[in-house]
């Protein structure tokens, strides 16, 4: 089984964590209506399993991938934070109402957090600061390159913060999320996207039309009056479903008359 | 369109798909970048980044929170960005064709991801008693079928998208009647507005966020004038 560490957590193997670490990226791959994420953090939690008394084989195994495998919702990024605690508290052999009271509790902040944090506040902004760099005449290597660069940073870091604090902690791992980065990160991201946003948006147009201040300064009042009409129909159609139906009659207008 | 032209097309297309739910969500998939591989496909990187900044900025307003239904950007921006790269003297009309074909697609492909994942649930309703059995194989096989669908969900949408919208892109581009400029600031204006509406739903409770909007926005003006 795993050994233990200087300070007292048992070590993982290496090649056992990599092969969790890589089927994390995974969790996401039978996603559906039913089990949501479950299968997935089954799957990844499969290659610690394998350490328990009686390998694959044994009544052990079987037993905790049936229980890791059911239904489980969380964030795809913070879902390592689940699996690593989970796998510690698998292979110290905690009772299993105990991991089954502890997935239960697990799923709502994990889902919550990382959707404030991620989807949306760090893939904003770095998509908005990337369309910056865009608007400021960036080459596509450069554009490209930041967003994935910067994007990715946190992406992975998140992923290997995640499992590391899952396994250090086990199934006290729930005062991780009070991770200061949890709780002020979403309003310091949304903060500097705002200031992203109102730099972004002129520079990307004045990129896509090209040079002329009076047709800018239409355009420019247009996606103002734009956004707030888009802002005022959010219950009833999503910009995106809008601007299909908004450009087909454009095209069908340009190419009939 | 011969099977050889497609054929790339649609694998991108493949890999990019897969990126948005199943692996490894490393956001390859967003738009400035999908589409920017895709023009890059045919010797027209620029171009695909051109298309790609505009879908960028409307992919602003749908984030994969969830278990919500969203539309599929990856396989989408492909082939906006290769139809846009098609016609590298960006004729008038061809921007605003590649952002709508990417539209269609992506909404379409919003549409094969919740089949997607019926079928995932279908799969793993077949193997019900083994799962609950603990059997590794049922598990690990599970995952790998929903992946190699995501796959081949994701070359079928780009195979059959650009089949259809390549040509009849052409088409329209060909009887296009209005100024090149025009159209290019039509889309770029609609995907703006989309863009803006999406960072008011995203930032406006945040402490401070309207004042940082306007003081960016005020950067953003000068910098663009000072050009």
């Amino acid at each position: 089984m795993s050994g233990a560490s200087g300070s007292g957590t048992p070590r993982l193997p290496l090649g056992t964590r990599a092969a969790i670490f890589l089927r994390l990226l995974a969790i996401q791959g039978s996603w559906n209506y039913e089990s949501l994420l479950g299968n997935g953090v089954g799957f990844c939690i499969e290659p610690a399993l394998r350490l328990l008394p009686g390998g694959i084989h044994g009544q052990a195994f079987k037993s905790a991938l049936a229980r890791e495998s059911r239904y489980f919702n969380a964030h795809p990024y913070l879902a390592a934070i689940a699996v690593g605690a989970l796998a510690r508290a698998e292979l110290d052999g905690e009772a299993p109402e105990r991991i089954e009271r502890f997935r239960t509790a697990l799923c709502g902040p994990l889902g919550s957090v990382g959707d404030r944090l991620v989807w949306a506040g760090w893939l904003p902004l770095c998509s908005l600061a990337s369309l910056a760099i865009f608007g400021l005449g960036a080459g596509t290597l450069a554009v490209v390159g930041f967003f994935l660069v910067a994007y990715n940073a946190g992406h992975f870091a998140l992923r290997v913060w995640g499992l590391e604090t899952g396994w250090r902690h086990g199934l006290r791992v729930a005062a991780a999320l009070g991770n200061p980065v949890f709780r002020r990160g979403p309003q310091e991201i949304g903060r500097l996207a705002a200031v992203a946003t109102g730099i972004a948006i002129p520079l990307a147009l004045g990129r896509v039309i090209g040079p002329g201040r009076s047709l800018m300064g239409i355009v420019l009042v247009a996606v103002a009056l734009g956004s707030l009409a888009i802002v005022r129909l959010q219950r009833r159609i999503e910009g995106w479903r809008l601007s299909l139906v908004v450009l087909a009659l454009f095209v069908l207008i340009s190419v009939i008359h | 369109m011969s099977a050889l032209q497609l054929l790339p097309v649609a694998i991108l297309g493949a890999v990019l798909g897969l990126d948005v739910v199943s692996f490894p969500q490393a956001m390859i998939s967003r738009p400035v970048v999908a589409a920017t591989l895709g023009g890059t496909l045919i010797g027209e990187s620029s171009s695909g980044l051109l298309v790609g900044a505009i879908l960028e900025l409307i992919a602003l307003e749908t984030l994969p929170f969830g278990a919500s239904r969203y539309p599929e950007w990856g396989s989408a921006a492909v082939v906006g960005g290769v139809i846009f790269g098609s016609h590298a003297a960006h004729p008038a009309g061809a921007m605003t064709l590649a952002v709508l074909a990417a539209l269609a697609t992506t909404w379409v492909g919003g549409w094969t991801m919740v089949q997607l994942r019926t079928l995932n649930a279908r799969w793993a309703a077949k193997r019900r008693d083994a799962l609950e059995a603990g059997a590794r194989g049922s598990v690990v096989s599970l995952q790998l079928i929903g992946m190699t669908a995501d796959l081949a969900r994701g070359f079928l949408l780009t195979a059959i998208a650009y089949a259809l919208l390549a040509p009849l892109a052409a088409f329209c581009i060909a009887r296009w009647s209005g100024d090149a400029r025009l159209s290019r600031s039509m889309v770029v204006g609609v995907a703006a507005s989309v863009a803006g509406g999406a960072a008011w739903k995203l930032f406006h409770s945040t402490n401070g966020a309207r004042w940082l909007f306007l003081g960016g926005l005020a950067v953003g003006l000068f910098m663009l004038f000072a050009q």
